[in-house]
């Protein structure tokens, strides 16, 4: 008949949280990576004031001294990149690009490549919309900033900040 | 000669704003990284890309991008142009050991 003796029995299944009382359960392991990819993934909102001199300097470079303010400029660019060879941005300006208000130039810069020029285009009387859109190399997790110079003397800018996990470059940058 | 690839539509409406999306075979090699010997391998990169528009009276440019190391290999730009006139874009890649080339693409304006 039955086996009465209880040391026959199988033993009891432990429940998942008795068996490995340190680790996190599977459960309460997906609802932390959840929130810190969420978190990651927030668009990455950073000033141009707290940038280094070097970055700094190149763009001084390209604004001849001119002030430089936030605003006007878009800068499309994923910001966590799985891969920073070819990255693929797109910097676009707000402007009617008509011949009394346009946009004569867009350089972009970067923070931690080893150097910090990136792409710098000239927009001429028959580019229809000052937009700009190629493929750039990343060396490292950095800020990006795009300055548009208009035609009025004035020069608007945009920094973003990206993530990258496979570095361009990561051979010859010891 | 580089292998290049001109996207733009062959025709649009007077006041459009046509996309060209322009891409070129090349290695943008940085100077930076090392060969399978150790030894950096010669900076070779394409330094400027030009593109203007030549409408039977007058040249215009249109767009022109100065490049550095971090563009990434095969450079690929897109860029806008206003239909205003029927005429030929002309896009000219420079770069180092005196890499040169040019594209022509005839475009018109119904």
């Amino acid at each position: 008949m039955y086996p009465q003796n209880p040391s026959s029995k199988p033993p009891a299944q432990p429940s998942p949280s008795a068996r490995r009382p340190t680790q996190p359960t599977r459960r309460q392991l997906l609802a932390t990576s959840a929130a810190l990819g969420s978190g990651l993934l927030m668009p990455q909102r950073a000033a141009a004031a707290d940038l280094p001199e070097d970055l700094m300097a190149a763009i001084k470079a390209f604004t001849e001294g001119a002030p430089l303010r936030e605003g006007r400029v878009t800068f499309e660019i994923a910001s966590l990149i799985d891969n920073g060879n070819a990255v693929p941005i797109v910097v676009g300006v707000a402007s009617p690009m008509t011949a009394t208000d346009h946009v004569t130039a867009i350089s972009v810069f970067n923070e931690r490549n080893p150097q910090r020029e990136v792409v710098n285009a000239q927009f001429g009387p028959r580019s229809g919309r000052a937009e700009l859109a190629t493929r750039i190399r990343l060396a490292t997790s950095q800020k990006l900033v795009a300055v548009a110079r208009m035609n009025d003397g004035t020069f608007w800018s945009k920094t973003v900040e990206v993530i990258v996990t496979l570095a361009a470059c990561i051979e010859g940058d010891a | 000669m580089a292998r290049t690839l001109i996207n733009m539509p062959s025709s649009a409406k007077r006041g459009d704003v046509i996309e060209i999306c322009t891409l070129i075979a090349h290695p943008m090699e940085t100077g930076w990284r090392p060969g399978s010997d150790g030894k950096l391998l010669p900076r070779n990169l394409i330094r400027r890309l030009s593109c203007t528009f030549d409408d039977g009276t007058s040249k215009s440019l249109v767009f022109s991008a100065e490049m550095f190391p971090a563009v990434a290999a095969n450079p690929y730009f897109a860029f806008h142009m206003a239909a205003v006139a029927s005429g030929t874009l002309s896009l000219t890649w420079e770069g180092d050991n005196g890499f040169a080339q040019t594209e022509t693409a005839v475009f018109t304006v119904t």
